[in-house]
């Protein structure tokens, strides 16, 4: 009762089709995924590289013996409510300790308001309709100008927006890495030897392997209920602080060392271990001259994609009171200060329109450093990558 | 140990007003660090090699026992303040209440009113923390599976090399950064598709950080998905095709089953790390508990309402403040039954098909 | 050359000229056709020149030393060899008067008719009663669920399984003993009423009486099915093959009655190999 192939291929067609549809559903799947991915970069691209840009207005200002006492007076008056007042507010300072300059007047490009500059990048802005005619003016006059924003590289955080920068967050989050990698980096490739090299398969290191594992997985945010009620509460650390932040982190980055030291220790084969034991190297002799050396770039891979995760987490952070306001560059490791990924959430809750490009711009750069990172650690990959 | 010593007297130049236990602390950190470095340089002579051995391998245990205390230092902390917040509101109330009111303890603890009508009823957190855990889980799973079979059953290499990291980088970028996103992009065209389709939806609607939380574990499911099915045996396919099953039935009725439970422990660790992801929810989220069904009302989470009781003014004694750690209690165990679960779900999958590299 | 007349391999045995008429009929109804059959791996070739002709109704195995290409010819029968990217196949493999290989011959609707039995049983993740409705309910084999408990029930007695399965056909497949997957995945094989069932080296990884359960139950299935199989086994493709090939460096050396094959072989290679000298 066998059937010819003619009849089978008859009813083949209909399971044909399902089975091609099943192919182009998953390949849809993954191309969502991409589309994502590219959606995703383009929108925080559009939104955030105009940041790196800033209106600047070009007028000629003078050094009066008023202006030494109210900045406004260097201005012309319709010009006032259009420049910052930050530039506004400096000038006298500036002619108090530079008095020869009182008299003189030069042409220069001052920083606008944050009004201005979301005006000419096409946003919603409140500036009166005299305002934006006198603005439209200058910029056909060529006064008015969108320049590189110098603000945003080199300052801290501000609540007038146009003086607002990424500098503070930056040093911040350099100082917390530090912290965290003097902290992790030691205690995890110790531990990863310890397991790896030592260690008895006996119940207490089975015991730390589970604990590893489990830490890798436990919600980032309890890492920092841990830091604020030990470190913080306990131990006293000022709250806010580069010491605290770096501290809580490094607990985080622990498990990704330890397993990332680990996977590099294994791959050094155990011939050279024996040939080392064959000329009477002690078990840490070996491990110091031999096997670490050889382990050491996937245990610097492993770590610099540790450091990269640490560099954008957030959440643990703010628990441990590093959402601060933080206008001046950090100067030591126990004062408060911020990160990167804190300023960004700060920026996104300032109800200023010009604070959303501040918050885009500020992603650009955290994911820049992080792409940067996890690139050099794929090269570091590739370079010392090695089949024995 | 001197570079130890260094370190603690640097520390106390840094800030000659820091509390002594924190010194304390931070040394012991200093010293550990310097303990390696000064290990590493040290030539033994051959009597003192067996001593000096013995002494690393004390300091190599000590450190693997830090992971130990970090959990336990987590598991305390957060027991310790959820005790305490238990004996000011009963265990039964925080569990089954619907009313998440923390507004009287603060005045309470400013001196005004008695607090006794504040209400800490986690239900609605809760309730909030799974319809947005499950939207995620809803864009992932599917998303995440199927590229994952695409990547191993279809692709070729080519491709697949290429598709792999790109999907890695979903699960790279900081969850601040997808917060941004769900609440600048994603809430305003959920809401546009809402009225579009005569529905309200709040700004706060569930929809947006769920459908972003989402795209984020993607590659979790998809990564680990990847893997287990790559490790179902070839034979079995071949079983299948050889009865002139197509390839796409082989696919839903062979291989999937046989790898379901590890994607079943992918989906579950993507669960997980939806329940305690905080950054996505503390940004495009609501702030209001609110116990609904309707996912485009705006409600709040467990981890929203754990960083708001931290970062107020309050103080550190109050309910509200203690409230945080009781919920991350819950969460905390949540969070690691399903871990576990996970994990000997995987277990189990290895050892039907005896694959090691899981 | 005669393309009704069944082909050994003509180089090698010129003076076997009929050796399939151990039964009364002259000539048995031809399953497979083989001509000018050749497979590379890549740049290696794995089969050369192949010619021979399937009966159907009957055991026919191969024999040869490892490596000489029996898998691999085998899995030219119902196509497998389209798995793996790098074989390239010239010749023809015709049954039922279509070119196997031909454009437009849908290989899942020929593996439907060619069955595959492999050498380690791998049930599906299911159960017992799954592993065999699964399949046949795919190919609208049976539509009434008592249809379908009724084809289970055939298969698996079929495959002398029944007696030891009939009270835990929920169970899973897995949980049987290895001769009794292996006996599973032949009764899923006939479930789906093949003509041809092909088994590569279905008992090597099995004890020797679930080997003997097997050998007995090809002796029976071959009233229903052409049964291709391979064997490292001399005694077993002597106990249970009407007709056996023995295969060389991807060559057939010889092809014939299995009794004529093994008490007066043709070529010296042949008798060597039998005879236990290599291989
Ligand atoms: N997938 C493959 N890719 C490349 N070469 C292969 C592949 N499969 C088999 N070969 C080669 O083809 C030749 C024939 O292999 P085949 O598996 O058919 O031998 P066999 O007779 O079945 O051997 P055995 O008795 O050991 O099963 C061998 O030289 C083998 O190396
Ligand atoms: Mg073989």
């Amino acid at each position: 009762m066998s059937h010819s192939f003619d009849e089978i291929s008859q009813q083949l067609k209909r399971r044909h089709r399902k089975s091609a549809r099943l192919k182009w559903a998953s390949m849809g799947a993954l191309g969502l995924a991409g589309l994502f991915l590219v959606l995703f970069f383009a929108d925080m691209l559009s939104k955030g590289l105009p940041a790196f840009q800033q209106a600047y207005i070009n007028t000629e200002v003078r050094y009066t013996e008023e202006a030494s006492r109210d900045g406004r007076q260097a201005f012309d008056q319709d010009l006032i409510p259009l420049i910052s007042r930050t530039v506004v507010r400096v000038i006298p300072l500036q002619l108090r300790n530079n008095p020869e300059m009182i008299g003189t007047s030069e042409q220069r490009w001052m920083l606008a308001t944050s009004e201005v500059d979301q005006y000419l990048k096409g946003h919603r802005n409140r500036l009166s309709d005299e305002e934006k005619a006198e603005i439209d003016e200058r910029v056909a006059a060529g006064q008015v100008d969108l320049r590189f924003n110098k603000t945003f590289f080199g300052s801290g955080d501000s609540k007038i927006a146009e003086n607002a920068g990424i500098l503070s967050a930056v040093v911040g989050t350099i100082m917390t890495m530090i912290v965290t990698l003097l902290i992790s980096f030691p205690i995890g490739v110790m531990t990863a030897i310890y397991l790896e090299e030592f260690a008895p398969d006996n119940r207490f290191t089975q015991i730390i392997e589970i604990n590893i594992n489990n830490l890798a997985a436990i919600p980032s945010i309890l890492f920092g209920l841990l830091g604020l009620a030990i470190f913080i509460n306990f131990f006293g650390v000022p709250r806010s602080s580069p010491l605290a932040g770096g501290m809580t982190l490094a607990l985080m980055t622990l498990p990704v060392i330890i397993i990332a030291t680990r996977t590099a220790l294994r791959s050094v084969p155990d011939s050279i271990r024996h040939a080392a034991f064959g000329v009477g190297c002690s078990r840490w002799q070996v491990v110091r001259d031999h096997v670490l050396p050889l382990a050491m770039p996937g245990i610097m891979t492993g770590s610099i994609i540790g450091l990269a995760e640490a560099m954008g987490e957030a959440a643990p952070l703010i628990i441990v009171g590093m959402v601060a306001f933080i206008p001046d560059v950090g100067a030591s490791f126990t004062q408060a200060a911020t990160v990167m990924p804190a300023q960004i959430f700060t920026w996104s809750g300032e109800p200023e329109q010009a604070f959303v490009e501040k918050t885009a711009g500020g992603i650009l750069v955290l994911l820049s450093v992080l792409i940067s990172l996890n690139a050099f650690a794929v090269v570091l990959r590739k370079k010392f990558e090695r089949r024995w | 140990m001197l570079v130890g010593a260094l370190g603690s007297l640097l520390l106390l130049l840094l800030g000659a007003d820091i509390p002594p236990m924190y010194l304390l602390a931070a040394s012991l950190v200093v010293a550990a660090a310097g303990l390696a470095v000064g290990v590493a340089q040290v030539k033994p002579h051959f009597h003192a090699r067996q001593a000096i051995e013995r002494v690393i391998r004390w300091v190599l245990t000590g450190a693997a026992m830090i992971s130990i205390f970090t959990t336990f230092g987590i598991l305390f902390s957060i027991i310790s303040e959820a005790l305490r917040f238990f004996q000011m509101h009963s265990f039964w109330d925080f569990i089954t209440g619907t009313t998440w009111n923390p507004g009287a303890s603060f005045l309470a603890a400013a001196g005004r009113g008695d607090g006794s009508s504040a209400e800490f009823g986690s239900v609605p957190l809760f309730a909030g923390t799974f319809m947005i855990t499950a939207i995620a889980l809803l864009v992932a799973v599917p998303i995440g599976l199927l590229s994952a079979v695409y990547m191993s059953e279809y692709a070729p290499q080519r491709v697949r090399t290429i598709a792999k990291p790109v999907l890695e980088v979903l699960a790279g970028i900081p969850t601040v950064v997808y917060g941004f996103f769900a609440a600048i992009t994603v809430a305003p065209i959920i809401v546009n598709i809402a009225g579009f389709f005569g529905l309200d939806a709040s700004y706060n609607n569930a929809v947006a950080p769920g459908i972003v939380m989402g795209i984020m574990i993607i590659p979790f499911i998809s990564s680990l998905s990847d893997d287990v099915i790559n490790s179902v045996p070839d034979s079995m396919r071949q079983g299948s095709l050889a009865l002139g099953m197509t390839k796409g039935e082989t696919i839903r009725d062979v291989v999937i089953p046989a790898a379901l439970p590890g994607i079943i422990s992918a989906a579950l660790l993507g669960m997980s790390r939806a329940l305690g992801e905080t950054m996505i929810v503390v940004m495009a989220a609501g702030m209001r508990p609110n116990l609904t069904a309707n996912p485009l009302e705006d409600m709040t989470t467990v981890t929203v309402r754990i960083v708001a009781s931290l970062t107020g003014d309050q103080e550190f004694e109050s309910a509200e403040t203690l409230s945080a750690f009781a919920l991350g209690l819950v969460l905390f165990v949540v969070t690691l039954t399903l871990n576990l679960v996970s994990v000997l779900m995987i277990r189990r999958f290895r050892e039907k098909y005896r694959v090691n590299n899981l | 050359m005669n393309s009704q007349a069944p082909v050994m391999n003509q180089q090698h045995t010129p003076d076997v000229a009929q050796p399939y008429t151990r039964n009364e009929q002259a000539c048995h109804d031809l399953s497979i056709r083989v001509r000018d059959l050749n497979l590379w791996y890549g740049k290696s070739q794995a089969l050369k020149g192949l010619n021979i002709d399937l009966f159907q109704k009957n055991v026919t195995a191969l024999i040869g030393p490892s490596g000489c290409g029996k898998s691999t010819f085998l899995r030219c029968l119902n196509r497998m060899n389209d798995l793996i990217p790098s074989v390239h196949i010239e010749g023809l493999v015709e049954m039922d008067g279509q070119d196997v290989n031909a454009g437009k011959m849908d290989e899942v609707a020929l593996r439907r008719r060619v069955g595959m039995v492999f050498q380690k049983p791998d049930p599906f993740p299911n159960s017992i009663y799954e592993n065999i409705a699964y399949a046949p309910r795919m190919h609208d084999l049976v539509s009434r669920k008592a249809d379908q408990d009724e084809l289970v029930e055939k298969a698996l007695r079929d495959a002398g399984l029944w007696n030891e399965v009939k009270d835990k056909l929920q169970e899973p497949g897995t949980s049987l003993s290895g001769g009794q997957q292996q006996r599973l995945c032949i009764a899923r094989a006939i479930a789906v009423q093949p003509d041809v069932i092909l088994m590569d080296e279905p008992t090597s990884a099995l004890d020797p009486i679930s080997t003997a359960t097997i050998e007995d139950l090809m002796d029976k299935l071959k009233e229903q099915f052409t049964i291709v199989t391979v064997t490292h086994n001399m005694q077993q493709a002597a106990r249970v093959a009407d007709y056996t090939a023995f295969f060389h460096l991807g060559e057939i050396i010889e092809y014939n009655d299995t009794k004529v094959m093994f008490s007066t072989p043709a070529q010296k290679k042949t008798e060597d190999y039998i005879s236990g000298r290599y291989g």
